[in-house]
């Protein structure tokens, strides 16, 4: 009886903890389904009407559609290029032996807990200087170098669990490291590469600060700096940037529907045992 | 001397274009904004200043204010390791549906602090939804106006934060506490423990390296990435008394063009983040160790 009514409590704990969880969210949406004169008169309540009308107006208020193409084009860019780089890194670091491979290493792993501000003044001052601020490719530049640590980190504690015998093997056979590197390692890390790269994406979908700063023509902006400079303009018009922040997540609930494992397994690596 | 095994040149090649990534990101900047705190002026026309910058930001009645909040926020960290450690213990009780509760706690986690601002600044603004409905539960005398008041402005960014780590830290104790050899909880049943010492004094303790880790991450965390919520939420405001290091930073750096004062106050976040670094790579050393 005593443990039967423990098992209850323990279930109305959670459901309270799932709702404070998912309310700012459910929020949002319910918000964004709403008209404005709905929104003022009852800010708790269901829609009434549910309206779509937010949603269309985000595209006529605001460059959304070319925010949403710029997010996009920049995480592809700076995720492919950083997880090239930072592979042939990790199979160095996991196979090869060189002078300075654990400071290689260690020095990864400082950087991923590195503040990100401190970089952003003299990088700004960089952008200027070469002519690339207010372009895609500054942030693309900078998102592909900031991965790197995590990636190199990542990558290697995965690639020294691989058998070493493998690679030695194909090393004896007078495989060069480039092709043991596609032949052999490739298609067994498939799937971290998969845990990593959707780990990344969302870092450079999420990150706020140096679109901010880099990105200043309103076109040229990602998601996310759009949304934050758009909050001034139309704090009034509740449904409006509500919509807006319901389709900017829309991309990560449907990934993370799908691939939750890669997410939790990639977002709490960088927790040992 | 004769090398036994030819030197191998290969690793070097492969590090290399990872080198000149990390040398362009982080060691140019990094010595770039040691240089730029001994000057004033704008990039074009820098004049060296000696440690003015430094005297002035000890005087910067907004910089201290910026370290305070830091510190306070840091306050966050306990809250949110007890609050999750006691959450996970429940999950690991074996709760019926305890992987559905998982996948939606953690799911704030992944969120764009951006967007999830935007969300609770109309949820907790003057006549926003939480005030609104502690007044038609008939408990309006604790509706605050949680943003835009001095007093309330830093606990109220802080439970944001905590609102969306708190998932992180869940997963993160129920993966740890799945780790536990089972022949451990076992023993300690057969010889007599009841449920809650088994929790405290067997499985707690069997996590401790975890928990560790965990209070450095997000020790680091709250020290160095929490610029969005700052932004998003109050602009720093009001009258800049909810701003932090990182927002200092931005705004001497971008909106008052004081590079100098901005450089300055990233060597003394430089400073203080690296206690929490050098823990870091301490506790990641230890987990190679371990894994041996």
């Amino acid at each position: 009886m005593r443990r039967h009514a423990s098992a209850l409590g323990q279930q109305a704990l959670l459901i309270l903890l799932c709702i404070v969880s998912l309310y700012p969210l459910w929020f949002i949406l319910q918000t964004a389904l709403k008209t404005q004169q709905d929104y003022t008169r009852n800010p708790t309540d269901l829609p009434a009407p549910f309206s779509l009308q937010s949603f269309a107006a985000v595209f006529r208020a605001m460059p959304f559609a070319q925010w949403t193409l710029n997010s996009a084009l920049v995480a592809l860019v700076s995720v492919a290029a950083a997880t090239v780089i930072a592979l042939l890194a990790a199979y160095a670091v996991a196979f090869g032996r060189f002078r300075g491979q654990t400071t290689f290493l260690s020095l990864n792993i400082a950087l991923m807990a590195l503040p990100p501000v401190a970089l952003v003044v003299p990088l700004f001052t960089v952008m200027v200087q070469v002519g690339l601020i207010n372009t895609l490719p500054s942030v693309m530049l900078v998102y592909t170098g900031l991965l790197i640590p995590f990636s190199v980190f990542f990558l290697t504690n995965f690639l020294r669990e691989l058998p070493l015998d493998v690679i030695e093997a194909a090393t004896i056979d007078g495989a060069s490291h480039p092709r043991i590197l596609l032949r052999i390692v490739l298609p067994l890390s498939l799937a971290t590469l998969f845990t990593l790269i959707v780990v990344n994406t969302i870092w450079v979908w999420n990150e706020l600060l140096f679109a901010l700063v880099f990105l200043q023509n309103n076109d040229g902006r990602t998601v996310m700096a759009g949304l934050a400079l758009f909050q001034g303009r139309y704090s009034v018009n509740e449904p409006l940037m509500m919509a807006g922040a319901f389709l900017s997540i829309l991309p990560l609930l449907i990934l993370y529907l799908f691939s939750q494992r890669a997410f939790v397994r990639g977002m709490t690596s960088g927790i040992g045992k | 001397m004769m090398l036994r095994r030819p030197r191998q040149l290969w690793p070097y090649l492969f590090i290399l274009p990872a080198l000149i990534a990390l040398a362009g990101t982080f060691a140019y900047p990094l010595a770039a904004v040691i240089r730029f705190s001994f000057y004033a002026g704008s990039v074009g026309d820098l004049t060296y200043v000696g440690t003015m910058n430094y005297q002035g930001l000890f005087q910067d009645p907004d910089f201290l204010q910026s370290i305070l909040n830091n510190l306070k926020l840091l306050l966050t960290v306990p809250v949110m390791t007890v609050l999750a450690l006691l959450i996970a213990l429940v999950l690991n009780s074996q709760v019926k549906g305890w992987r559905h509760y998982r996948a939606i706690v953690f799911l704030p986690y992944i969120l764009p602090a951006t967007a999830i601002g935007l969300s609770f600044s109309y949820l907790l603004s003057g006549n926003g939804v939480l005030n609104t409905l502690l007044r038609n539960h008939g408990i309006g005398f604790l509706a605050r106006d949680w943003l835009g008041s001095a007093a309330n402005v830093v606990p109220t960014i802080g439970s944001v934060i905590i609102w969306q780590q708190l998932g992180f830290g869940i997963v993160v104790f129920v993966a740890a506490l799945l780790a536990v050899p089972t022949e451990l909880v076992e023993a300690a049943r057969i010889d007599g423990a009841t449920g809650w010492q088994i929790q405290w004094s067997i499985l707690v303790p069997n996590i401790r390296r975890t928990i560790e880790f965990f209070v450095i991450v997000e020790a680091i965390t709250v020290l160095s990435s929490i610029f969005t919520y700052v932004y998003v939420l109050t602009k720093g405001g009001p009258a800049n008394t909810s701003s932090v290091m990182e927002f200092y930073i931005f705004q001497n750096g971008f909106e008052n063009g004081a590079i100098g004062a901005a450089s300055a106050a990233v060597v003394v976040l430089l400073v203080l983040a690296s206690i929490f670094i050098g823990i870091y790579l301490r506790l990641q050393a230890r987990a190679v160790r371990v894994a041996r």
